[in-house]
Formats: C-alpha cells, sequence, structure tokens
C-alpha cells in the first residue's frame, strides 16, 4: 500500500532490511538483463527484416491487439480469462513497481497516485489482485482437470508442459497472495495501533485476510509483513528472470511481437530482405537452412508464443494427421534456440534444421491457408516461415519426387499438367456460338480494357474448363469489354512460390507482367483465387484485379443482374469460403450477397466459415503433393456441410471444386452431396436480356 | 542370304518360347533358312535343352563350359564369338538377357545390331528392312540394316507367332572346343527373389491394372473396389511401382511378374511393350484411356476412350448392381 | 572414383504429343519439349551419390550439337563436376555404333573408373552402354538397379524376370547402363542452372578426339531408319463409342463371359 504512513517498528525494520532488498533488487534486475541480452544474441546473428516503418500503423495495431486483446474472444472462456488477467497485470504493473520499491525507498509514492488518486488506485488494485488469483486457481483447474484438447502435446511433438505451466500459474498467484497478505497484515497492524487505516476493498482478498489476521499479535504481524514483503520480491525477480526460458517470455516481448508484427496480408517476404530480384544471383543460398537464417523477427515469434495450441487447434493439417502443427513449428524452434543459445555457455554451432528439429513432410504438408496466423493472439507469423524452408529444401534440390514433374512441366510449358501452350485457350470453343464469336485473345490485334486471367486448372482440367466458360459468360452478360491472354498466359506461379521455387516463380510472373502490359489492359478480372492473390500480392505494376463475386456482387448491388428463382425445393445451399478469397484478401460478403440476390435459395452457414474457414485441401502444387494423413480436408470439410444441413455446396475456387468433389466421391455421399462454383450458378440462374449485349471489342472481325 | 542363328538362354533345361518365335522369324528373313540354335550351359540341363529343341531346330549347337552353368552374358558373348561364323545372322530374343548381350555381341563380330524389331519385311540383297517402334510405342519406323558384316538383331518377345510345324530330327553338334579360356570380369553372385506381396497377382484370372493414369496414389481405391467386385486383383505397370503407390509384387511387364489371366482390364496404361511383355497367354485385354493413340489400343480386344477417374466408378456401379450387392 | 556418364538430349514423352509431321517423314518437332533422356538422369544422381559416398568426380558427356548443351548444364547444375560436347559435322547421321565410337574416342582420352548411361532412350534401342563396353573391352552389366561399392569392385544389382535381382560382382573399370527407378533425383530448378551458366562446357570434335571419320556419321551407319509412320489401325481394339453407362454394361457383358464377376 502506498502512501501509508509507516508505523516506526515497521520503518526500522525495513530500514535495517533495506540492503537485504536492495540487494535482491540489484541482482534480479542484472540478472534479467543478462538474460535478455543473451536471449537476442540469435537475434543479432538472424536475418534483417525492416519493420521499423509505418509506426502510426502499427501502433494502431498494439492498441487493437496487445491492448484491445482483440483476438482473446475466439475462445470465450480462455479468452475471458486472459482478458482478466491480462488487465489485472496492466492495472497492477504500478502497484507492484511502488512495492518493489518501497523497500529501499520507504516513504516512496508513485507520482501521480498520492491522497485521493492513490486510495481509488489501491481498491482497484485489490479487486485485480483478487481477480487475477481467482483467474489462476481456474486456469490451474482447467489445466489438470478439464485438460482442452490443444494445450496436449503428442509424443513425437516434445513432453508435456501442463506441469511448467501450472508451476508458473502457481507461481503468479503466490504474488496475487503475497501481496495481498502484506496489505491485510498491513491493514490489520495499524487497526491494532488504532493508526488511521485506508480500507482495503470490500470482499478482496486483501479485505478477506485482513479479517483473517484481525487477532493476530503485532509480532506475528511484523512477520507476516516482511515475510511477504520478502516472498513477493524474490517471486516477482525469480518470475522475471524465469519467463525467458518459456512459454511465459510472451509477458515481455508479446508488445514487440505485436508491434513488429507484419502488415501487409496475403504477400511473401522476398528471398532475402533488401537484395532486389536483378540480384539474388548473388545470394549464396536461399531460403532457411539454419537456425540463423531465420529473421530476427521470425526468433522473436519463437520466444513470444504462449504455446495456447490456438494455432495447431485450427489447422487443418494437423486436424487431418498430418505431420504439421504450427504450433510445435514454433516451440520446437523455441528449444532449438534455448539449447543452442543458452544462458549460460557458448552457443553451438547451427545445424540443419530439416532431418533434426523439422522433418520434410512436415513443411510439404503445409496449404498455407492462413489458419494459425488468423487465430494466434500474438500475431506470430507462419506462413513466411514455412515458404523459407521451402525455398532451403529446393535450393538443396530436396523436392518430393511427386512436386518434381508439374515443376518440371511449369518450367517447360507454364502450366504443372505439361500441355500443350497452344491449347491453353482451347476451353472457349464450346461457348464460342453462344458469345457471337470466340472469347477475344489480346494479341496485338485484339484490345479490351479488361483482362480475364483464367489461370492454369480453368483453362486445362476438363471440368474446371465449365468454370471458366461460366465466368466467361457473365462477363459478356454484363456488358464487360473483356479478352484472355490465350497462349501467352502462363500459370500466375501462386503456389510455385509459396512453394519455394522462387526463380520460377520469378520467371511466371515476369512472363505474365511483361504479356498484360503488352495487351493494354486496365482492370484484371478472375474466377481463380490463388490468380487473385499472387495478381494482387505478388505481382507489381499490374492493373487492378478484382474476383469475379466482387464484380457480381457490385451488378447486383447496382441492379443489372437478376436471377431467376430456384425450383428445386430440396437443395440447401452452403457457401465455403476458399482460403484466398476469404481469409486472406476478406472478401466474405459479396459471395454470399450474390447468393441471397437468388430468390428461392435456402442458405445455411457452417460453423466454421469466414476467418474461420477449414481448408478444402490446398491449390496449385498441392494437388500433386502426396501427404501423409489420416483423411482428406476435403472430407472433413464435405461433413462440416452435410453437418450443417446442407446439400449443395458452393465455393468460388477451382481448386475448393476439385478438392470437394474429390471428397464427395471418396466419403461415399455421391447423391447426398453437390458442389458448384458461384459462377456457375450464377450463369446457371442469370436472367438473360432478351437481345443479350453482344461482345465490344475494337477486333477487326469477331 | 547369311546363315541365321537363334541364340536363347536356358535355365535349368527349360528352354521358353522364345526359340521357336525367333524361328519364326528367321523365317521371315529367308522362307528357306534352317536357322541353327545356339544354346550354352553345362551339364545334363544343357543336354536337355538341346534335346527338347532338337525337335524344332535342323541343327543344335551346344556349347557346353563349367563358367557358362548360370547364363552370364560376359562369359556368353566370349563364347558365341568363338563359335558364331563371320557374317552370320544372329537373332537373340529382346529381354533383359538379350538386352545384356547382344550390342557388346555386334561389336565383337563386327556385326550390323538391330534392337527389338517387331516385324521383318524382307531383304534386298545384304540389306534386311526392319520394323522398330520409338517414342513408347508411339510411332514406327523402318528401317535398313546393312548386313553385309552380319547383323545381331534382338527380336520383341511375342512380335513373331512361333508356327506349327511338323517336328524335325535335329542333330546336336557339340562346339564345345572351340570356345577357349573364358575370362570373367563380371561374376554371378545370387539372385535375389522379388518379395511376395499379399496377392499372387500370377494367380488371378481377372487383372484390374492401373498405369500412370490413376493419377495418384489416392485414387487406387476406384481400382480396388472394382476388383473387389468382380472377384478380380489389382496389378499395375512400372511407373506405378516407380511412383511408389504400389508394390512391386504387383507389376505386370519384363521386369515384373508374368501373368495370364483369362480377363485383362488395363486402365489408364499406355501400352509401353515392356508392360505388355508380361500377358501371355492372349487373354481378353480391355483398354480404357484417355489418349485416342495409346498404343495399347493397337493390342487390346476392346478400347474405350474416357477418363478412368470417371468410368472405373461407374463399371463398379454397375457391376455391383449387376451382382446385386448393396453399395 | 573417376566416373563418366554418357546422356541424351530426347523429347520429353510426358509433356509432348508424339505425332507425325505433315511430310511424313519425320514426327512433329516444332512445339517439342526436350529435356534429358530420363534414364540418364538416373544415372547422373546415381553418379553423384556414389561419389559423395567415396568421393572423386563426375563428369558428364553428349554427342550433339550446341542445343544440346542445355543438358549438360542441368546436370552440372545437379552436382556433377564438369561435362563435355562432342560435336562436329562428320557426326550426324551416326547409328548407334558411331555413337558409341565416338564415346569410346572420348573415353580413351581420360581416365574413368566407372561409365554409366541409362538403359535406353527414346529410339528404345538399349545398345550404346553394351556397344561401348565392348569397344573399352570393359565389363558391362545392364539394366542396373542397385550399386555398392567394395574396394575395387562393384557389387550392382540387375532388373531380371519377375521382379528379382540378380547380383553380379563386377571388375573397375566397367560399364553399367542404369534402370530408371534406381534412386529418386534430386531437383535442379532454373537457379541452379543460373549459378553453373558461367562453367565453361568444351566442344570436342573430330580432331581433339582423334576420330577416324570412317567410322562414324552417315556414311559409317550400318543401321538408318528409312522413315516415321502410324500403322494402319487394321488390328486393333474394337472401340466402343456409346455413353459411358453403355460402355460401361458392354464391358460386363464381356467380362462376364469370359469367366470374370465369379
Amino acid at each position: 500500500m502506498v502512501g501509508i504512513h509507516l508505523s516506526a517498528q515497521v520503518a526500522s525494520w525495513l530500514v535495517t532490511s533495506r540492503n537485504l532488498y536492495l540487494a535482491i533488487h540489484v541482482l534480479g534486475i542484472a540478472s534479467f538483463l543478462y538474460i535478455v541480452s543473451r536471449r537476442l544474441v540469435p537475434l543479432v546473428r538472424a536475418q534483417c527484416d525492416p519493420r521499423f516503418d509505418r509506426p502510426v500503423a502499427r501502433l494502431g495495431r498494439v492498441w487493437k491487439y496487445w491492448l484491445g486483446q482483440w483476438k482473446h474472444p475466439r475462445y470465450k472462456f480462455a479468452g475471458t480469462l486472459h482478458i482478466l488477467i491480462f488487465a489485472g497485470f496492466i492495472l497492477l504493473a504500478l502497484r507492484a513497481f511502488s512495492f518493489l520499491i518501497v523497500g529501499v525507498s520507504p516513504n516512496f509514492v508513485m507520482p501521480g497516485l498520492s491522497g485521493e488518486m492513490g486510495h481509488v488506485y489501491d481498491l482497484a488494485t485489490d479487486y485485480a489482485a483478487t481477480i487475477v488469483f481467482l483467474c489462476m486457481v481456474i486456469a490451474v483447474l482447467r489445466r489438470l482437470v478439464f485438460k482442452p484438447a490443444r494445450y496436449a502435446v503428442p509424443a513425437r511433438f516434445g513432453k508435456s508442459r501442463t506441469a511448467d505451466a501450472v508451476f508458473l500459474l502457481g507461481l503468479i498467484a503466490v504474488l496475487m497472495v503475497a501481496d495481498s497478505v502484506y496489505a491485510a497484515s498491513h491493514a490489520a497492524k495499524f487497526a491494532q495501533q488504532s493508526q488511521a487505516v485506508e480500507s482495503l476493498a470490500y470482499l478482496s482478498l486483501p479485505w478477506v485476510l485482513q479479517v483473517a489476521f484481525r487477532s493476530m499479535s503485532l509480532a506475528t504481524l511484523g512477520g507476516l509483513i516482511a515475510g511477504a514483503y520478502l516472498a513477493h520480491e524474490i517471486t516477482f525477480y525469480f518470475l522475471l528472470c524465469y519467463r525467458p526460458f518459456g512459454i511465459q517470455f510472451h509477458v515481455e516481448t508479446s508488445l514487440f511481437s505485436i508491434y513488429f508484427a507484419k502488415l501487409d496480408r496475403g504477400t511473401i517476404k522476398p528471398v532475402r530482405w533488401g537484395v532486389a530480384d536483378e540480384n539474388l544471383d548473388q545470394v549464396k543460398s536461399f531460403g532457411v537452412k539454419t537456425f540463423e537464417d531465420f529473421t530476427w523477427k521470425h526468433i522473436l515469434d519463437f520466444y513470444s508464443c504462449a504455446d495456447c495450441g490456438r494455432c495447431a487447434d485450427n489447422c487443418p493439417a494437423y486436424a487431418v494427421g498430418r505431420p504439421l502443427a504450427p504450433r510445435f513449428i514454433t516451440t520446437k524452434a523455441r528449444d532449438y534456440a534455448f539449447h543452442h543459445y543458452p544462458v549460460l555457455g557458448k552457443a553451438n554451432n547451427s545445424k540443419a534444421l530439416i532431418g533434426t528439429i523439422y522433418s520434410e513432410d512436415e513443411i510439404w504438408s503445409c496449404t498455407t491457408c492462413g489458419a494459425c496466423e488468423e487465430e494466434c493472439p500474438l500475431l506470430v507469423e507462419y506462413i513466411d516461415k514455412i515458404v523459407d524452408l521451402r525455398r532451403g529444401m529446393i535450393d538443396d534440390g530436396n523436392v518430393p519426387q511427386s512436386l518434381q514433374k508439374p515443376l518440371k512441366a511449369l518450367e517447360s510449358r507454364g502450366n504443372p499438367y505439361g500441355k500443350m501452350e497452344k491449347k491453353r485457350a482451347d476451353w472457349t470453343k464450346p461457348v464460342a456460338s453462344q458469345l457471337n464469336g470466340n472469347v477475344p485473345v489480346l494479341d496485338g490485334k485484339n484490345a479490351a480494357d479488361t483482362l480475364y486471367f483464367v489461370d492454369s486448372i480453368t483453362s486445362y482440367d476438363d471440368r474446371m474448363q465449365s468454370i471458366g466458360r461460366a465466368t466467361a459468360r457473365i462477363l459478356t452478360q454484363i456488358g464487360t469489354n473483356f479478352g484472355i491472354l490465350g497462349a501467352a498466359e502462363k500459370d500466375s506461379g501462386h503456389d510455385v512460390l509459396r512453394f519455394g521455387e522462387e526463380t520460377l516463380f520469378m520467371a511466371l510472373r515476369d512472363h505474365n507482367t511483361e504479356a498484360i502490359k503488352e495487351s493494354g489492359v486496365e482492370k484484371i478480372v478472375t474466377a481463380d483465387p490463388h490468380a487473385f492473390n499472387a495478381l494482387k500480392h505478388d505481382y507489381k505494376n499490374v492493373p487492378p484485379v478484382e474476383h469475379i463475386s466482387q464484380v457480381l456482387a457490385r451488378e447486383v448491388k447496382a441492379g443489372n443482374i437478376q436471377f431467376n428463382r430456384i425450383d428445386d425445393s430440396d437443395k440447401v445451399y452452403v457457401y465455403h469460403d476458399p482460403c484466398y478469397l476469404g481469409r486472406h484478401n476478406q472478401v466474405y460478403e459479396d459471395p454470399r450477397h450474390v447468393l441471397d440476390a437468388i430468390p428461392g435459395l435456402k442458405r445455411v452457414e457452417m460453423q466454421r466459415s469466414r476467418d474461420r474457414s477449414f481448408c478444402c485441401g490446398g491449390g496449385g502444387l498441392m494437388l500433386f503433393y502426396e501427404p501423409k494423413e489420416d483423411q482428406r480436408m476435403g472430407v472433413v470439410r464435405v461433413k462440416m456441410a452435410a453437418e450443417a444441413g446442407a446439400n449443395v455446396i458452393v465455393t468460388a475456387c477451382p481448386f475448393c471444386m476439385v478438392n470437394i468433389e474429390d471428397a464427395i466421391k471418396v466419403a461415399g455421399m455421391e447423391g447426398k452431396m453437390s458442389v458448384i462454383d458461384l459462377t456457375e450458378l450464377a450463369d446457371q440462374q442469370m436472367i438473360r436480356d432478351v437481345c443479350p449485349r453482344e461482345l465490344e471489342t475494337a477486333t477487326a472481325g469477331g | 542370304m547369311a546363315r541365321i542363328f537363334v541364340y536363347v538362354a536356358q535355365k535349368g533345361g527349360v528352354v521358353d518360347d522364345s526359340a521357336v518365335e525367333l524361328f519364326a522369324a528367321a523365317k521371315k528373313l529367308d522362307a528357306a533358312a534352317l536357322p541353327t540354335v545356339i544354346l550354352t550351359g553345362w551339364g545334363a540341363d544343357l543336354d536337355a535343352a538341346c534335346d527338347s529343341l532338337s525337335s524344332s531346330f535342323a541343327e543344335v549347337w551346344k556349347v557346353a563350359n563349367p563358367a557358362l552353368a548360370y547364363p552370364n552374358a560376359e562369359l556368353v558373348r566370349q563364347a558365341l564369338v568363338s563359335v558364331v561364323p563371320p557374317n552370320s545372322i544372329l537373332l537373340v530374343p529382346h529381354d533383359h538377357f538379350g538386352i545384356d548381350l547382344a550390342p557388346g555381341l555386334s561389336i565383337k563380330l563386327n556385326s550390323a545390331f538391330a534392337s527389338d524389331v517387331l516385324a521383318i519385311e524382307g531383304v534386298e540383297g545384304n540389306f534386311l528392312k526392319l520394323v522398330r517402334q520409338e517414342f513408347g510405342g508411339q510411332v514406327s519406323t523402318h528401317v535398313r540394316c546393312d548386313a553385309s558384316s552380319g547383323a545381331v538383331i534382338t527380336i520383341r518377345p511375342g512380335a513373331f507367332k512361333a508356327e506349327a510345324s511338323a517336328p524335325v530330327s535335329g542333330v546336336v553338334v557339340d562346339k564345345s572346343s572351340a570356345v577357349g579360356a573364358l575370362t570373367a570380369r563380371r561374376r554371378y553372385v545370387e539372385t535375389i527373389v522379388a518379395e511376395a506381396g499379399d496377392v499372387d497377382i500370377t494367380k488371378h484370372s481377372v487383372l484390374v491394372s492401373i498405369g500412370r493414369g490413376i493419377q495418384e496414389k489416392d485414387n487406387i481405391g476406384i481400382a480396388e473396389e472394382l476388383a473387389e467386385v468382380l472377384g478380380a486383383a489389382v496389378s499395375c505397370s512400372r511407373p506405378v511401382v516407380d511412383a511408389k503407390w504400389m508394390e512391386k509384387s504387383r507389376q505386370v511387364g519384363s521386369s515384373g511378374k508374368t501373368v495370364k489371366p483369362k480377363v485383362y482390364i488395363a486402365c489408364g496404361i499406355s501400352g509401353a511393350f515392356q508392360h505388355l511383355a508380361g500377358i501371355k497367354g492372349g487373354p481378353f485385354l480391355i483398354a480404357i484411356n484417355k489418349n485416342p493413340k495409346a498404343p495399347i489400343f493397337q493390342v487390346a480386344d476392346v478400347g474405350i476412350v474416357d477418363d478412368i477417374l470417371e468410368f472405373l466408378p461407374e463399371l463398379t456401379n454397375k457391376a455391383r448392381e449387376l451382382r446385386g450387392v448393396a453399395k | 572414383m573417376e566416373i563418366l556418364v554418357c546422356a541424351r538430349r530426347v523429347p520429353d514423352t510426358s509433356e509432348n504429343e508424339i505425332a507425325l509431321n505433315a511430310a511424313g517423314n519425320d514426327i512433329e518437332r516444332d512445339e517439342l519439349v526436350y529435356s534429358i533422356n530420363e534414364a540418364d538422369n538416373y544415372a547422373v544422381e546415381e553418379a553423384l551419390q556414389i561419389r559423395d559416398r567415396v568421393g572423386g568426380n563426375v563428369t558428364v558427356v553428349t554427342v550433339g550439337s550446341e542445343e544440346d548443351e542445355e543438358i549438360l548444364r542441368r546436370e552440372l547444375a545437379m552436382g556433377a563436376n564438369q561435362a563435355a560436347l562432342l560435336s562436329d559435322e562428320a557426326f550426324s547421321g551416326s547409328d548407334g555404333k558411331g555413337l558409341a565410337t565416338i564415346l569410346k574416342d572420348f573415353v580413351k582420352k581420360g581416365r574413368y573408373d566407372l561409365i554409366l548411361t541409362g538403359v535406353q532412350a527414346d529410339d528404345g534401342a538399349a545398345q550404346v552402354g553394351g556397344m561401348l563396353a565392348a569397344m573399352l573391352d570393359y565389363p558391362f552389366a545392364s539394366l542396373v538397379c542397385s550399386i555398392t561399392v567394395e574396394g575395387g569392385k562393384l557389387r550392382v544389382g540387375r532388373e531380371i524376370e519377375g521382379g528379382n535381382h540378380e547380383i553380379n560382382e563386377i571388375d573397375l573399370p566397367c560399364v553399367l547402363s542404369i534402370q530408371t527407378g534406381i534412386n529418386e533425383p534430386r531437383y535442379v530448378g532454373m537457379r541452379g542452372i543460373r549459378q553453373v551458366a558461367s562453367v565453361p562446357i568444351p566442344t570436342l570434335g573430330v580432331s581433339e578426339l582423334g576420330v577416324d571419320t570412317a567410322t562414324v556419321g552417315e556414311v559409317a551407319a550400318r543401321v538408318k531408319r528409312v522413315d516415321y509412320f502410324v500403322p494402319a489401325a487394321s488390328r486393333g481394339a474394337q472401340m466402343l463409342s456409346g455413353t459411358r453407362e453403355e460402355n460401361a454394361d458392354r464391358v460386363l457383358e464381356l467380362v462376364a463371359a469370359r469367366g470374370g464377376l465369379k
């Protein structure tokens, strides 16, 4: 309690003990600073990472995610607990510091907290300490009795960390109790000495203890005061120095991990920050092969993980039994850092990460869906790390055989199927008659203001070509002046980049960028969310790009599109948010708006929807990878749709379509569940003008 | 016309069909010819083999040498060089032994070499007119072979049908003494027999066989379902084993198992000859392949151009209906 | 161990449609994608693995022209130590024996303990390895699916009928032809190739190799391809042309008639 006039006895006692407390302060602070400096060593050796720009935006995130604990309520119970604990800590911070200083400077009063302000603060913090204490009890009970599944550590990933968690929770409880005992015994002593006493907060822990202490002798109380103080100081400094050895380090690092968190959604970090594409040939080694190849922010992430398991809980790879869990990517790296950069002792030589703490399959298993990053309350990043680890494996030639063929085909033919370039526009042939001519290929003879970027799967896959045709018909119907690149289009390279083949990606990107420039278009539209994300975030200097669902929504809102009524009353539709349209680009409402504009369409929502959507299995090169898994992600998703009461899944991504169609067959649900693309449904239900608008192109003859 | 010889490897005294197939091929080169067969080996096995062939060939040359007891191409080559007269034409089967023996033999005999010949169109003076394939069987070529200083030709197994003919009483000529010391810079150690897998495809009369067209390991289930309804087993071609989607024991082909089913359903298999070489007994061959130009359609009895990933489930459903099995 | 791999650049069968050209005298080559012959790639990977186990040097060589250099560069990117292009007008039109002769003259210029080739290339002839061995008088083994180095000898497994492996001991120096599937070749990407872009690849012709021009090229070829053709489909499958359902029914009829569907 600050600002209390201390009795002479207590004062002299403390004065004589002053040296003891001072010594503990010095030791504690010095140890902490030393430990932190040792923890900074790998950060200093790590790769650079420019995170000092856009301070206003960064501070905004600190406000929202650190102070505002924005992501915590996604898990209601644990989130509430944590918010209470965090608020308690923030509130108690000044009290704790004052408390420590009082040991060496007995009359210390925190500036601004004297008098009435101080009293109010004291009452508030009495309750805060009580609440934190109760939260600790609940948290320990949760860990020991209720054991939420996401805290479990399967044997292959390491040992259980429950004991450590309970230990730390216990120590915080001790801290609160020590504080309360001190306040309570102080108040009890003053009450006995009939000195002016500022009351403790009613029914708070200190208050309750004070009632119990009322009848104790002065000597006992004196002992309690001193004992509680010492206990508090020692526990405080123990925790301070222990935290950097485990998951509680996030108490210190969370502010920084959130401040320095990645601002640009949907992008992938360059191979090396500060090295332009043209100079990449001079970089000796691509990707992350040893621990020091990570950037300092990545290593900070490893320190900042609170091991809450929310990422793994939402990770589709983990859910289907692949050897990957984002949580363990981090904790294994953290253990590596602690082991190889010990606080006491020399730093060990760095060894390759793949084959020691990570397995190849673990790293190839990620679909880059982003659910982990969306969930993490500390804004820990995962996709960049996975991509960097993949870059390292590719650099070493260590690529699964199943991926080598499509990569080779992408290199020689510009698509992963190895099909011939001249056949890339063959999908347009069946619609030529409906569109008063072929979809124009923007090859110099034809021009248009909008490019429909089709990308490889829609161009070549027999089933997905219908998405292309539906999109072409929709664009024609709404009067868009559009064309395609045809044989000049190569794969967008979106997943080539995310699988770590940087050089091949740059070749594809540069080729497409050139072709787009030459076509002279001012806008781009695509029905493929991977192409959408690539053109939006991975490509530079290309015209603005939209997904067809955004175009449709706009036209529907403007009243330019009307739909026929759905005549089958048995159909119940559910929309599956594709990762690269939804989570990565936050286009959630436009597709739903389009669906809701179709009269008679009954729509339900899955529990996991919007930013919690469950990945269908991945796209691009992931279709070729052969993962070890217990079941397919698509099957899990189809079952979720059935549980929601739907029998038609609507999606807006050709890769989702492939995975879900396959999954329906594998799950034996043919006849009970079907899937349709948003474009196909819109095309099917769209009311066509009596006189369909003709293609307005500046062609020399259709 | 040069003298025509035929060489086949024998194991354990048994000679397979290849000798009489080569006889038929020799007749295509020269209808009037009486090809001589050369056999190498040692002991009773060799004698038995020579005797059995003497009912098909007018002359059987026996080359006996203890070093030749196990057919080691390196040693056989040395032996043949001593025995085969210059400028002869020598026919060898295009199998794992012929591939090992023949090219080097042609150099030592200073003869021309043509391999994996499917058809012989005739002879024009010293030039042999042969037919081969390239690009995995996707195109055929006519080849002209200058046999003026002899030729070593490997013949595709099964390409020439043995003709029924009256047995002859051929004479066995012992040429062993013509062979000098044989230096073994390659020595046979042992044969590791392929592990018997869970299923013995050689014992099934109906096979559902999958190739590259199955596209991914996960899709193998659709073949397995079909096999189950048909009472068949699933076998495969080499690429499926190379990709480690199925065990080696399921592979049909020259480096896999030889099967003699009644019905062979080839799904997504292109029809490379190494695979077809494993199918004997002329089963009823049904081929399903997306590519209408797949070589398998040249040898199948019935062909369907379709995607196996769509067709097989359809087939399975229909089969289940036929059998009255609930899904 | 000094290892030499003889490789060839061929049209990539998986990424091409092989069809006859308009004139009917060759396949349509305009839009073909070329790469190293698959079996040769396995051979290079095997050579690299042997070198990494026992030490030494891997050289990759090909007979061809400038456009064939790209496969040499790719194998250098994969890890080969050096490469050479054997090119000369006099070499064109060589048959298998001619190619083997050129390679033999190259081998004689160096000292190699082990020479590897892929078991066969796009023409399916499977001949160059065996011919080269005979010309050099080295022992030979084909269809090799496993190699173990034991002192000055090798233990090789050959793939024979029934999927069995025939284990042989072979003296060095020797020639081996390598079967696909022997290993899992490592990945080589564009970056790897860029990194070796400036490694010199010597081109050797008739004079550098000391080749007797009467033994190579068209003049020496005793086996010549006359044309390409697609055989008339007189024999061949009876193609079913119904709907998928109809085809399935028909197939089941045929299968049942022959004792299937028990």
